[in-house]
């Protein structure tokens, strides 16, 4: 990556970085709900560049608009410049940046976030056993083929324990060999990269390096796409990680391929919702629906954005937890409930269970829930065996 | 100071003056072609000069071996006639000229040249070139030039082809594999011609693929489609070669349909004539060419040359046949994705 | 002392109104090279009762107003030179109404280009609208404010003259329909014609005379298929005549003349980019052989030609809008980019581009020059364009001196400035006819006794 502080002027703010290729809607997380021109991916490059030069000074607000960016990646994909692979690099070295420049002074809800990870090993504040869900899901033994990390939200959250469930159940209904770590999972350190955090992320990507080494671990599935994100990315820049990571989907794929899993005929509509760390980070567009339309009768909907062009849910960089864009009919985990029943689906189908809790959440306040039900990818299919 | 090995001597003895008999364009008979032709040796004006379309024929129809071609683009040059719009010729000396930006794989004695098309990476993937994609160079810093020979700027090609071969032949390259007919036609016709020394061996990409197709033949599932074959301007440089295309569509299983544009009758894309001559000329000419395909009952038209593919794909789809490059039917036959089409 | 933030967040709500140094600081500045000046205030309406109340107490406590769209004119239209409020229109973004019979749309204030371009190909594929190059995110009535151009320029004029009726909200508050709407609140089909045209109160005004809350446009046919036929020639003198030639030919849609050293290809070369639409095969085959035959002459005589386009080259020519413009910001490694754009007679075009290339020698700088023909080649726009590393500050300066030539240059030669800088506007007042100038500042006192519409401008 190069370096932020030599490149960043170099935004012009023609706000490509607002709209989808068809430029039907906003797809900016933040800058849909909050619609100044400060809250687009334009408007925070050319404030961090500013401060920079000292034309403004750290405020409050200048943090909330810093923080309010869910890393989506909507504006790499969309920005028209050579440099666009970069841009939210930048603002995540920009947030390491001001957390050491600024002595920390970041948002309370992120400072929250942060400090919990370190301290509890999750964001959510959660104290308890981190296997407590796992209704006798054995640990991984070295010889198991696949590790399965849960992760933070499949571990703690109430769908997110529903999901890991329901993948493991998957899994050994098709004879695949696998394990958790149970309690001894750490988080995987995605938010806490992408915060800016970096010594907290190195620790974090360490510890779980050494233990996956420790324990021979080869294969890696797992539940969240953040998780895999991770990973895949960041953590070969921390250490050589000597395993092959995939997404449960990617597994599921590869499973209903070889007829190892067999639904049942389902005849039900369904809408998937690309989550960003799997589409447009990992370009994983094909297998979540390949695995939906393994299912005899299945209708995959699509909503208008979709892959490339998904509207993030709102829930990325740790705003699962900070909730940075709630509180307002334009949060972006309502508009794209909105948009997920306008396809007429009965079913929104996730991969994430960071999507599952943000859109999970808007189904209620939108008072849908009758209407539309939030369900990952494995419990459709589970529900058609 | 490069001079043209042209002796006049074997086109006075010459019994046939198939260059400009045979010409698809000009239409002569033997003796008007043999006055046309000694005008041009004396360096005198003639309408072949300004009538030329520039495809390239006459350098196969010689049965000499005399570079009849090279010797009309030399007298346009000389004499300031301009086969196509000044600005033309431009485009294409500033576009193609040196400047830094050439990519070079890992490049070891044996290499491929996708002279400086930006398709060729994208066709060059799979089993096919396992082993030596990697090994590869790209840029204008090895781009052939022959495009010149459209644009009667024989003194572009002088000036830069001894350069290109010298930039080739500096990375250690013993063999290389034109991807690009037009560069091999280059090498071995051109070159030569010019007395330019080429100090590595070239290969067909054609002769490459057949020898890889041959490797993987029990990956072959016989692909039983009827086939066109659209041969460039370029080939008439290489003849010899065009054997292969019916080497590969035998090995492939694919049955080649029997058309009268064929083999030293067949015509080219037109798009270089279209941005000489226009496009009466143009129209005309891939008028006959794609009907001809259709009443052959071709279903799909394979391309060797990417700037065909790229200038007519869309023509030969709207006349229901299927454009594709010779590496994707390779590819293809081997059950391997190709890329996406035009 | 009176609280306007609170009055303001009791007009929009608190979360559509800043006074925040970050919000200030942003809209207070453009991508171009005019200085900064921070507003007090950011105010984000959603309906036309919204941007009343805001007038009215501003007229009443006198605090400048200027109402911002996307904020591309990148020549510093929409910066508060006095601050005050600037209200930014984007959440008035509702398409209110296409006709098709009599192709017209009724969008609000801060509906987008892309949104609308969006919204018609799914609704209405039959129809479009004049697409400028601008990024998507410019808004149809800030376009139409500053005279813009688009695709369908070439054709219709420019995208002013394709509104077909205003609401407009007057610097005193009162809200006034202009056109045929104006009697017949169904029918936008005309900004005023044949009766007195007040819509010229407000087009070109910069706002300095109201804001548009509404704007009604032609739609025009949409064919099928589109097509882009590139013309080469490396003497500037023929450009005139073959835009002429192509012009009578009454077979194009936009035609767009390109000249700039980079990328290599176009070094040496003017680039005539001819767009041609059609609804099939047989309708595009014949407008590219009455366009090849009405410049056969020049083809023939070796002074230009058509280029083949390869089909993988063809989409940037024909996107709309083309990203291919805002690249130019990057050219620089420096996000910067500002042009002239004179209004100019054709037979210009050659002082024009010549005077360019003496800039670009004088002051060293990046540049390209592109023109677009207006209405059938009654006038076209030619752009002085440069591109600056907004880190360089001594290339900012010297693109600012180069610019202040060519808008002196532009004078001299009859020219009119496009979306004239202050600085521009104030050159313009200068020399314009006394008595002209004295309706200008009548319209403005009356209209805006206050002085509070974006003050600074057209301030005559």
């Amino acid at each position: 990556m190069t370096d932020y502080t030599k490149q960043i002027h170099r935004c012009f703010r023609c706000g490509y970085c607002k709209f989808p290729s068809d430029y039907s809607d906003f797809n900016c997380p933040s800058y849909a709900r909050f619609r100044f021109d400060t809250y687009s991916t334009s408007g925070r490059l050319w404030l961090i560049y500013a401060w920079l030069k000292g034309e403004i000074e750290w405020s409050e607000h200048l943090a909330e608009i810093l923080y309010s960016c869910t890393t989506c990646k909507n504006c790499v994909e969309q920005c028209p410049m050579k440099f666009s692979s970069d841009i939210v690099d930048w603002i995540v070295a920009a947030r390491s940046d001001m957390m050491e420049k600024e002595k920390g002074r970041i948002p309370p809800r992120v400072t929250s976030f942060l400090e919990d990870v370190y301290r509890l090993g999750n964001p959510l504040k959660e104290r308890g056993k981190r296997d407590a869900w796992a209704n006798g899901i054995k640990r991984y033994q070295p010889g198991d083929e696949y590790l399965f990390y849960v992760g933070c939200l499949g571990s703690y959250d109430e769908f997110g324990r529903r999901m890991a469930r329901s993948v493991a159940r998957l899994l050994s209904e098709a004879g695949i060999s696998f394990g958790i770590l149970g309690n001894d999972e750490n988080c995987c350190g995605n938010e806490v990269y992408l915060l800016g955090e970096k010594e907290l992320f190195q620790v974090l990507a360490e510890r779980n390096i050494q233990k996956f080494k420790e324990l021979g671990v080869k294969k890696v599935v797992t539940l969240s796409p953040h998780a895999y994100n991770a990973m895949k990315n960041n953590y070969p820049l921390v250490s050589n990680a000597y395993f092959e990571v995939s997404h449960y989907t990617q597994l599921l794929c590869g499973l209903l391929r070889e007829n190892k899993i067999r639904p049942s005929r389902n005849k039900i509509k369904v809408t998937y919702h690309d989550p960003c760390f799997l589409g447009r980070y990992n370009k994983i567009y094909g297998e979540p629906r390949e695995v939906l339309q393994s299912i005899p009768g299945i209708e995959l909907l699509e909503m208008e954005r979709n892959r490339e062009n998904s509207f993030c849910c709102g829930g990325g960089s740790g705003n699962f937890v900070t909730d940075l864009l709630g509180g307002s009919e334009e949060s972006p985990s309502r508009i794209r409930v909105r948009e997920a029943y306008e396809t007429g689906a009965d079913i929104l189908a996730v991969a994430c269970p960071s999507c599952m809790t943000m859109l999970q959440d808007a189904v209620k306040v939108e008072n849908l829930e009758s209407k539309l039900a939030v369900k990952d990818i494995s419990q459709v299919v589970a529900e058609s065996l | 100071m490069l001079q043209l090995n042209f002796d006049p001597a074997k086109c006075i003895a010459c019994k046939t003056q198939d260059c400009l008999v045979k010409c698809q364009y000009l239409r002569l008979d033997k003796d008007k072609a043999k006055t046309e032709m000694q005008k041009i040796i004396n360096g005198e004006d003639s309408f072949v000069l300004h009538d030329c379309v520039t495809c390239y024929a006459c350098e196969e129809y010689c049965k000499m071996g005399n570079h009849p071609f090279y010797l009309i683009v030399e007298r346009q040059e000389g004499r300031g006639i301009l086969p196509a719009p000044r600005s033309i010729a431009t485009m294409w000396i500033n576009q193609c000229e040196p400047r830094g930006r050439f990519t070079v794989g890992k490049v070891k004695e044996r290499a491929l040249s996708f002279c400086f098309i930006p398709i060729f990476p994208l066709w060059a993937t799979g089993k096919l070139f396992d082993g030596i994609a990697s090994s590869y160079i790209m840029g204008e810093e090895f781009f052939c030039n022959a495009v010149f020979l459209h644009y009667a700027k024989m003194s572009v090609i002088k000036d830069r082809l001894p350069k290109v071969i010298e930039n080739i032949a500096k990375l250690g390259i013993k063999e290389l594999i034109c991807l690009h007919d037009e560069c091999y036609g280059t090498f071995n016709s051109l070159a030569p011609a010019y007395g330019m020394k080429v100090p590595f061996k070239t290969t067909h990409y054609f002769e490459y693929l057949y020898e890889k197709l041959k490797e993987l033949k029990d990956e072959i599932k016989p692909l039983n489609v009827k086939l066109a074959y659209q041969r460039p301007c370029s080939n008439r440089l290489s003849p010899k070669t065009q054997h292969f295309v019916d080497d590969i569509f035998n090995l492939i299983g694919a049955h080649r349909v029997k058309r009268e544009y064929v083999g030293e009758n067949a015509l080219c894309c037109a798009e270089v004539i279209r941005m000489g001559q226009g496009y009466k000329i143009a129209d005309d000419v891939q008028k006959r060419n794609l009907e001809d395909m259709v009443k052959a009952g071709a279903e799909y038209c394979v391309f060797n040359c990417p700037m065909c593919y790229l200038s007519i794909g869309d023509k030969v789809s709207k006349r229901g046949l299927k454009p594709i490059h010779i590496i994707d039917l390779c590819k293809m036959a081997i059950g391997e994705k190709t890329a996406p089409g035009v | 002392m009176i609280d306007i933030y609170n009055l303001l967040a009791e007009i929009v709500g608190e979360q559509h109104v800043s006074n925040h140094k970050e919000e200030r600081y942003f809209y207070g500045c453009d991508p171009g090279l005019t200085p900064p000046h921070e507003p007090d205030y950011v105010v984000m309406p959603e309906t036309t009762e919204e941007v009343q109340q805001i007038v009215k107490l501003a007229n009443k406590e006198k605090i400048p107003i200027v109402p911002k769209g996307g904020g591309l004119a990148l020549t510093g239209l929409v910066i508060p030179q006095k601050g005050g409020i600037v209200i930014d229109m984007k959440r008035m973004g509702k398409i209110l109404e296409v006709n098709e019979k009599s192709r017209y749309v009724v969008v609000e204030g801060g509906v987008t280009h892309g949104m609308l371009q969006n919204y018609l190909k799914k609704h209405h594929p039959k129809l479009r609208h004049s697409i400028p190059d601008s990024p998507a995110i410019s808004t149809v009535v800030g376009n139409a404010v500053i005279h813009g151009q688009g695709r369908l320029t070439q054709q219709y004029g420019f995208n002013s003259d394709m509104v077909s009726g205003l609401e407009v909200v007057l610097p005193t508050g009162e809200i006034c329909r202009i056109g045929s709407h104006s009697i017949s609140s169904q029918h936008w089909f005309s900004k005023g014609a044949p009766w007195p045209d007040l819509s010229g109160l407000f087009l070109g005004w910069f706002g300095t005379t109201g804001i548009i809350t509404k704007l009604g446009l032609r739609l025009y046919p949409c064919k099928k298929m589109r097509d882009v036929m590139v013309f080469l020639t490396d003497k500037i003198e023929l450009v005139p005549d073959i835009i002429l030639k192509l012009t009578h030919t009454e077979m194009t849609e936009d035609i767009v003349v390109n000249e700039q050293p980079l990328p290599p290809r176009m070094k040496g070369n003017i680039y005539i980019l001819i767009i041609i639409t059609g609804d099939s095969d047989e309708e595009l085959d014949f407008k590219r052989k009455i366009i090849w035959d009405a410049l056969w002459d020049i083809f023939e005589s070796r002074d230009g030609g058509f280029l083949s386009v390869p089909a993988d080259m063809k989409p940037p020519l024909l996107e709309m809008p083309s990203r291919d413009v805002v690249r130019f910001a990057d050219v620089r490694k420096g996000g910067g980019f500002e042009y002239s754009g004179p209004i100019i007679p054709l037979e210009k075009y050659p002082e024009f581009i010549t005077k360019q290339k003496e800039l670009v020698s004088k002051y060293n700088l990046s540049y390209s020059a592109t023109s677009r023909v207006i209405a059938g080649g009654h006038c076209m726009m030619y752009a002085f364009a440069f591109t600056f590393n907004r880190a360089d500050p001594d290339e900012m300066d010297r693109i600012r001196k180069a610019l202040r030539e060519a808008a002196e240059f532009t004078v001299e030669q009859g020219g009119m400035m496009w979306k004239p800088t202050i600085e521009e506007q104030k050159m313009i007042i200068e020399r314009m006819d006394p008595n002209t100038l004295k309706i200008m500042k009548k319209i403005k006192e009356l209209l805006d006794p206050n002085g509070i519409m974006n003050p600074g401008n057209w301030e005559a």
